[in-house]
């Protein structure tokens, strides 16, 4: 029970003097690692959790984005108080979009998937109601402020960004321990075993996919508040990708894993500036044996442990 | 009405190579239940060396237009079967008996590493085709004028097809590929050699696309180290268009969706020409999951 509560805080003391002694580039790397260390989070509850194969995330984390956007410059509303508002627009939208094809199995809802993020980004190049900005996209967002402090440096994103991370973290763990984690898990493993048990599947795989999918809006808020600058190239169906990769790679359904894996995907890049071009392509030489070498992730998910029930026990309390 | 011939002739041009692609796609699902994400950049792959060997060898000048396009399509479409073979042997064959996430992780790692090869040997910037290779005579059909090039794509694309459902219907060795699609335990019981089909599954399928890369090439004129990724999406949605793992489906939903596309673009908006197609893939899959043909239901994860 100690190390559950001195593991996190030791890594939390580990992450809270970084900028102390990084500079603002590598800060500003952290910065990355954990924005798409919550979107892969998020993604990692539908692929990971509950085995859906989702490959338009970028489309959710845009839907957000957008919406604090518009909001921020057409209304002058602070952009971290539509954080929620982003989380809830990401959410309808997904419930809209997944409603009818969640049932889809497999390839089939990895495909619609990838469609529904083409469709995203081209409505967002075409200016779709005229709020979006086309190619362009939106920029003059105002700088976020937390009470009074306005924003600036990379050093105080850090924090904004991370302190999300840790309570992503902490909630993302506690609903994998709970009722709804526990169902999830089981219609991943066999739908038709969890559907005989009285989960009822399509419910809950609509509820993950919205789940997962509110969270990438709020963190796409978060996005535009540190860009100031956002348009469609940012949203693309690589985005996607990269997400999906980082959730595989660390070992799906394992938070740690995907830690790893944010670390690995968005930082390795950044060691590797100086091999420019071939960078990517050695990224995709490395996804490849990856998967051949260690194909269930770096850290895989653990298998669920449950202690006996104490039989001595047991039986003096049935006297 | 001049127009709608126009688009009509246009989209069946363009549907023709969508069907050339979606078959690599839709032959390779239905052996392996695989997207092979690499698939649209080994199309893109036979775009560029298609233009490697027509500027190299000006084979045109050689031995004719005609005898030198067909021998690059032949050389075209013999190297990429050699890359489809290579990709399998290195990128999907160790993946066989593990989960279906990590194959799909490993074919996006090899469609990101071919095309960045791809960007590093030919470069960034649009490539563009020579133009005096293909006669630039022009068609009258019905008053309305038809350029050859589009012809000769529809025949070409139309001709493979034709072949490839000879060689699947009729032949040992399409029997063979259509056992193991059925099913891979079986066939394997039955003699058939299960990593010899997909091993031709994964030469046959690239040929075809490889082929389609050219005559994207020649159709257009330029070509770019990203286009696979536009023509591969659409491709994969002609092949659920017409059932996933079904090869006449494939054809039919590549016509399909090049005329729907063109019909679109001409009289809905251009603009939204490339949303229109997942609109349509969506639509499908809602409306009829297992596509225009197909009667496999979708395959449990």
């Amino acid at each position: 029970m100690n190390r559950k509560i001195l593991i996190p805080c030791a890594i939390g003391a580990v992450l809270a003097v970084l900028p102390l002694v990084l500079n603002a580039y590598w800060v500003d790397v952290l910065n990355s690692v954990g924005i798409y260390a919550i979107l892969a989070l998020s993604l990692n509850l539908i692929v990971g959790h509950t085995g859906l194969f989702n490959l338009g995330h970028a489309a959710f984390y845009a839907v957000g984005a957008y919406t604090a956007a518009i909001l921020n410059t057409h209304f002058h509303i602070p952009v971290l108080w539509l954080i929620p508002v982003s989380g809830l627009t990401a959410g309808l939208f997904a419930l809209v979009v997944a409603r009818p094809i969640i049932h889809l199995r497999g390839d089939y809802l990895c495909i619609v998937t990838i469609g529904v993020g083409e469709i995203v980004r081209i409505a967002l190049i075409n200016n779709v109601f005229g709020i979006t900005g086309g190619a362009n996209g939106i920029f003059g967002i105002s700088r976020p402020s937390v009470f009074d402090l306005t924003l600036r440096t990379p050093n105080q994103f850090f924090y904004l960004i991370w302190v999300f991370v840790a309570v992503t973290v902490f909630l993302f763990h506690l609903l994998e321990y709970s009722r709804f984690g526990r169902a999830i898990n089981y219609l991943r493993e066999d739908e038709v075993a969890a559907e005989g048990s009285g989960v009822n599947t399509a419910h809950y795989k609509l509820a993950v996919f919205i789940l997962g999918s509110a969270w990438a809006g709020m963190i796409g808020n978060i996005y535009a508040a540190k860009m100031t600058i956002i348009s469609p190239e940012s949203f693309t169906f690589w985005e996607s990708v990269l997400m999906f990769v980082i959730v595989i790679l660390g070992g799906s359904g394992s938070i740690v894993g995907v830690f790893l894996g944010a670390f690995l995907v968005v930082g390795l890049p950044e060691v590797f500036r100086e091999f420019a071009n071939a960078r990517m392509l050695i990224f995709g030489a490395a996804m490849v044996g990856m998967m051949i070498f260690r194909t269930q992730g770096l850290i895989p998910a653990r298998p669920r442990t449950y202690s006996a029930p104490d039989l001595e026990e047991g039986r003096e309390t049935a006297v | 009405m001049e127009q709608l011939f126009q688009q009509l002739t246009n989209g069946l041009a363009v549907g023709s190579i969508y069907a050339l692609i979606a078959l690599g796609y839709t032959m390779v699902y239905g052996v392996l239940k695989l997207i092979n994400f690499a698939h649209s950049d080994l199309f893109t792959l036979g775009a560029y060396l298609g233009l490697t060997l027509l500027t190299s060898l000006t084979l045109a000048d050689r031995i004719g237009p005609l005898w030198g396009t067909i021998v690059l399509v032949v050389m075209v479409m013999g190297l990429i079967a050699l890359a489809g073979a290579l990709l399998d042997r290195v990128a999907y064959r160790p993946l066989r008996e593990s989960p279906r996430l990590s194959a799909v992780v490993s074919a996006l790692g090899a469609s990101i590493f071919l095309q960045n090869t791809i960007m590093l040997i030919y470069g960034a910037r649009f490539r563009v085709y020579p133009e005096d290779i293909l006669p630039k005579a022009v068609f009258h059909v019905l008053g309305v004028d038809v350029p050859v090039v589009r012809i000769l794509v529809l025949f070409t694309s139309l001709a493979m097809m034709a072949a490839l459902y000879f060689f699947i219907q009729k032949t040992r060795i399409g029997t063979a590929i259509r056992a193991a699609a059925i099913d891979q335990g079986a066939a394997r019981l039955m003699g058939i050699d299960v990593n010899r089909v997909i091993l031709i599954v994964f030469m046959v399928g690239p040929a075809l696309g490889g082929a389609a890369g050219l005559m994207v090439g020649l159709y257009y004129g330029q070509i770019n180290f990203t286009m696979g990724w536009g023509y591969g999406l659409k491709a994969f949605t002609a092949a659920i268009l017409g059932g996933i793992g079904n090869i006449p489906g494939a054809m039919v939903g590549g016509l399909l969706l090049g005329v729907i596309e063109a019909l679109g673009a001409a009289y809905l908006s251009f603009a939204w020409k490339d949303a229109i197609a997942f609109a349509v893939l969506i639509l499908i899959l809602i409306v009829r999951p297992t596509g225009l043909l197909g009667e496999r239901v979708a395959e449990k994860v």
